[in-house]
């Protein structure tokens, strides 16, 4: 279980994150939502330590994840960044079994070669991909090789932020049901963050509103509709008018 | 203007300036540290040795030919002026080894390898893949920082040696080719010239500007700005940097060496 106790950050006068109070059940799907500058992506980047809170406590399976060893909580991870973040240098199946050819997860580049053509599968890709570089790639078939890399060490745990920006429907369409498959069959916990309604409700099991930096309200996704509170309802409606300022 | 504003402008920016120094300090001292201690990747080092010395031959020679030939040109002609012109070989071997030749490879590679790296790690740094190394366990500072500071500072004193060498023949070939010297007097006298000191010297000051090009451009390319502004920021501030603390290096270890 992840659990957020009092989270806050802030950068200069901004304060991004003014006490976030937020529990994830273990093997769960939780989608965090909110406008665009409410602060998402820097609280999954304070729980991954790529950003230092400023207070509060950040728990996994009931550690403080600022006193754990760094090499093995991140083992525990695996995440999709927004535009992919993969390496040009290197070709698709490095980019994919990067974890598994150093540090600590490392196996011979044979196994870490047939690991990354694996996932490249399962993620709809065929294997004249993998010894392409990423420049040579469309930007969905990019979210998918991000994809493949975020599962290639099957972790416990897999971020996705903004996992259908950019993409047409179709392949949103495709991304959501793959997030969607590969966290049940692994029973990993998933955490993602979006402003995408249908992927919220492709993936979600349960769903939080992130506003001026606090969690507005969290529930399953199936109340998200009679939430009763005017930011969620306001969010998913799209509706300029209400709480939410439409200028910001 | 009141009379204070100067005062806390200039105050503020001499804090400014010793604020980057100390964060530059700080920087190095990590990437030394980090060489010492493993995990290390052979990999980007010798991609990092390709890039920053093979690759850069071409520059380096072509930049040391033609002022080690400039070089004989000016020295013939103003030797000249009090019949010294039998000088050249002597002139050019020590302005080379000692100077030009650190000098010149120094700041081309400061053109050519700090802005290139600068560049490639604030780009990274952009599109989120230096957070996406951190993610998949792998710390920036050994990954991208050591192979390239690494790199450099062993394969500098090799490309200003190279530039010493092809200098001193842009020199031979303009002497002998067109202000009538002896071949093999010319070689000789060069060779007889120069001291142990000279080449020790050379090599030294290039193995501290290999440092500092490297550095520089993995300093301003991890603190980049956002997006493409912050990546061209970067690259500028970079080669400025490495330029100037080059040159101010240069001032330095030539009084070390040679002021005693």
């Amino acid at each position: 279980m992840i659990s957020l106790a009092g989270v806050t950050k802030s950068f200069g006068d901004n304060h991004v994150l003014q006490g976030i109070d937020l529990e994830i059940a273990r093997g769960s799907s939780m989608v965090i939502i909110g406008g665009s500058g409410s602060g998402k992506s820097v609280l999954l980047k304070c729980i991954l330590g790529l950003v230092w809170p400023d207070a509060g406590t950040i728990m996994l399976d009931g550690q403080n994840v600022t006193t754990q060893d760094r090499d093995a909580f991140l083992a525990r991870f695996g995440m999709l960044f927004q535009g992919g973040a993969l390496f040009d240098s290197l070709p698709v199946w490095q980019n994919v079994a990067f974890r598994l050819l150093r540090g600590s997860l490392k196996r011979p580049a044979e196994e870490a070669r047939a690991i990354a053509l694996e996932k490249l599968r399962r993620v709809g890709l065929m294997p004249e991909v993998a010894d392409r570089f990423p420049a040579e790639l469309s930007g969905g078939m990019q979210k998918r090789v991000g994809l493949a890399r975020a599962i290639a060490a099957e972790p416990e745990i897999i971020f996705f932020d903004e996992p259908t920006t950019g993409l047409d429907p179709i392949m949103a369409g495709v991304i959501n049901d793959l997030i969607r498959e590969i966290v049940t069959e692994m029973g990993a916990t998933a955490m993602t963050i979006t402003h995408d309604m249908t992927s919220v409700r492709a993936i979600a099991d349960n769903v939080a509103m992130l506003h001026a930096g606090r969690i507005r309200w969290t529930g399953p996704v199936d109340q998200l509709d009679t939430s009763g509170d005017p930011y969620v309802t306001q969010f998913i409606t799209g509706s300029p008018h209400g709480p939410i300022a439409a200028v910001r | 203007m009141t009379p204070a504003t100067p005062l806390g402008a200039t105050g503020r920016a001499t804090l400014g300036m010793l604020a980057a120094v100390g964060r530059v300090a700080l920087f190095a001292a990590r990437a030394v540290s980090h060489i010492l201690r493993p995990p290390f990747y052979p990999r980007e080092i010798a991609l990092a040795l390709l890039n920053i010395g093979w690759l850069s031959l071409p520059v380096v020679g072509l930049t040391a030919v033609f002022t080690g030939a400039a070089l004989a040109l000016q020295i013939y002609s103003g030797g000249a002026r009090f019949n010294a012109e039998a000088v050249v070989p002597q002139i050019v071997a020590i302005g080379m080894v000692r100077e030009l030749g650190p000098v010149l490879v120094g700041l081309m590679i400061a053109a050519r390898v700090t802005s290139s790296i600068a560049a490639e790690i604030a780009t990274m740094k952009v599109t989120e893949q230096i957070d996406a190394l951190v993610t998949l366990s792998t710390n920036p500072m050994k990954y991208l920082v050591v192979p390239r500071v690494l790199a450099a500072l062993a394969v500098v004193p090799a490309l200003v040696a190279v530039g010493d060498v092809i200098g001193i023949f842009g020199g031979w070939a303009v002497a002998t080719g067109s202000l009538n010297f002896n071949p093999a007097a010319y070689l000789k006298n060069t060779v007889d010239f120069l001291e142990p000191l000279d080449v020790i010297s050379s090599l030294v000051k290039g193995c501290a500007f290999g440092g500092i090009a490297a550095t520089m451009g993995c300093y301003f390319g991890m603190n980049s700005g956002r997006g493409a502004q912050g990546v061209g920021r970067a690259t500028k501030s970079s080669v400025e940097a490495a330029a100037i603390l080059i040159l101010a290096a240069n001032f330095l270890l030539t009084g070390a060496f040679f002021s005693l």
